[in-house]
């Protein structure tokens, strides 16, 4: 008989706001990732589980979750990386409320982002010539390291200044807003500007930089947030922006 | 934070940055002479340097540390913001009015 | 019982930023304390003298290392933020932050060995 599969212990949370840890033992495997240990007690154990995901790839960031204590990618985290001593503990993204098991109500972080104005206002129309922007221009550069944003959230779970600060906007929708403060085809600079400088915007950042420790595509929320204070500090001295 | 209180943080933490360099050297300076009050008023007695930049850097330091309270109370302690505001500003004027009534004590007394 | 996870503090800058919130809320409180000893020689430089004199025990002049430690240390932790708001992103913060306590603790040291 072949030797019984080595066991992973897991913690998962059950139920919304008011739940608890649950432990279930489920096998271990070459090469496991995360997603898999929780797909595995779904289908197996408990199909009462909740849980998201979709790509299963790292590309469309549904699965993030916190796994040990850190907001991770769950079907880019191996096992092995994560679990110490045969041990894992999962939970739903931080810093968001609850909707059930591991399934976070991702809605305030969708309004920040809207509340940022991290959303594209058109200059021109259909019938203008396409704008013509240079890869190599600075504000080109500078808009394309933070534009890879696919608003998973992980950046939002990890940082404590959103954990402190229900009003702050937080590192992604203001990692936007630096996209199109950059972008020279948008028209909304105004409204974004005195959006990002408002109470809750980038001047409660700290640069702890948790955003950037934990980004999965390796953005710079910290930098784009200090990009945003330098700009938003020179339209008030230049009595562009009302405090 | 608002862009202006961010600004004054800012302004008066870089204006700072010497006046601490400098504090630090008188720091030693004074505890290696193993100065007493009589050695220490005796330097800084009727001098308008001394006045001008300890002067400054309580105001400097009145303006940053109440700006500082000020966001450790919103974001740690559960005072509404007005509450917190408040709060700081005492701060600033407790710590404005007793350094500059050191920094007369050491200058003109 | 909370679904917090708790583990993502305790990275060297995240923890620079805590001493520097720290450091900074420590002084705030000491320093009213050091402005009102000041200016007890308002009425002349006895009252001083007798702090000064009480001030001589090696309790009080470590707690005087502690608040030479804590002021270098909110210097350059406030450095920290004023160079990565203020300037182009360099890599290799951890090893200035790392340095930075470093600084301190051989400024509060040399201190401590001038004082006793």
């Amino acid at each position: 008989m072949p030797e019984p599969a080595a066991q992973l212990s897991v913690s998962l949370w059950r139920g919304g706001a008011d739940g608890r840890y649950e432990t279930y033992s489920v096998p271990r495997r070459e090469s496991q990732t995360v997603l898999d240990v929780v797909t595995y007690v779904q289908r197996h154990i408990d199909p009462t589980l909740s849980y998201r995901f979709a790509c299963r790839v790292g590309m469309c960031g549904s699965c993030a979750m916190t796994v040990n204590g850190h907001p991770r990618w769950t079907c880019r985290t191996h096992v092995a990386k994560v679990a110490d001593g045969g041990r894992l503990q999962i939970g739903p993204l931080d810093n968001l409320p609850i909707i059930k098991d591991l399934a976070a109500d991702m809605a305030p972080f969708f309004e920040k982002w809207q509340q940022a104005k991290g959303v594209f206002a058109p200059s021109q129309t259909r019938a203008e010539p396409m704008a013509r922007i240079r890869p190599d221009s600075a504000p080109r550069i500078a808009a394309d390291a933070a534009i890879e944003c696919i608003n998973c959230g992980v950046c939002y779970a990890a940082c404590d200044t959103v954990r402190w600060n229900s009003g702050y906007l937080g590192p992604a929708a203001l990692n936007r807003a630096w996209t199109l403060v950059n972008d020279v085809r948008d028209s909304g600079n105004g409204a974004r500007l005195a959006a990002i400088a408002a109470s809750g915007g980038c001047h409660s950042c700290h640069s702890h930089q948790s955003c950037q420790e934990h980004c999965p595509l390796t953005l710079n929320p910290t930098a784009s947030i200090a990009g945003l204070k330098r700009r938003s500090a020179a339209a008030y001295l230049k009595g562009e922006l009302k405090a | 934070m608002s862009v202006r209180l961010y600004l004054w943080q800012r302004a008066t933490a870089a204006l700072m940055v010497p006046f601490v360099l400098i504090h630090i050297a008188v720091i030693f300076y004074a505890t290696r002479q193993q100065m007493t009050a009589a050695d220490i008023l005796s330097r800084t007695h009727g001098s308008a340097a001394w006045a001008s930049f300890y002067g400054a850097f309580v105001a400097a330091v009145s303006i940053h540390a109440s700006i500082g309270v000020r966001n450790i109370l919103t974001e740690w302690s559960a005072l509404a913001d007005r509450a917190a505001g408040w709060c700081a500003i005492l701060l600033g004027i407790v710590l404005a009015l007793l350094g500059f009534h050191a920094v007369i004590s050491l200058v003109l007394m | 019982m909370s679904a917090a996870g708790t583990k993502h503090r305790g990275s060297a800058l995240w923890l620079a930023a805590m001493i520097h919130r720290l450091s900074g809320l420590a002084l705030a409180i000491f320093l009213p304390i050091h402005f009102f000893v000041l200016g007890l020689s308002f009425h002349g430089g006895a009252k001083l003298d007798a702090f000064l004199r009480w001030s001589d025990q090696p309790l009080v002049k470590f707690a005087e290392g502690g608040l030479v430690f804590l002021l270098t240390i909110h210097l350059l932790g406030g450095l920290r933020v004023l160079v990565i708001e203020n300037f182009d992103w360099h890599d290799g913060q951890k090893r200035l932050a790392m340095l930075a306590a470093t600084v301190s603790a051989i400024v509060c040291f040399v201190f401590l060995v001038r004082v006793f």
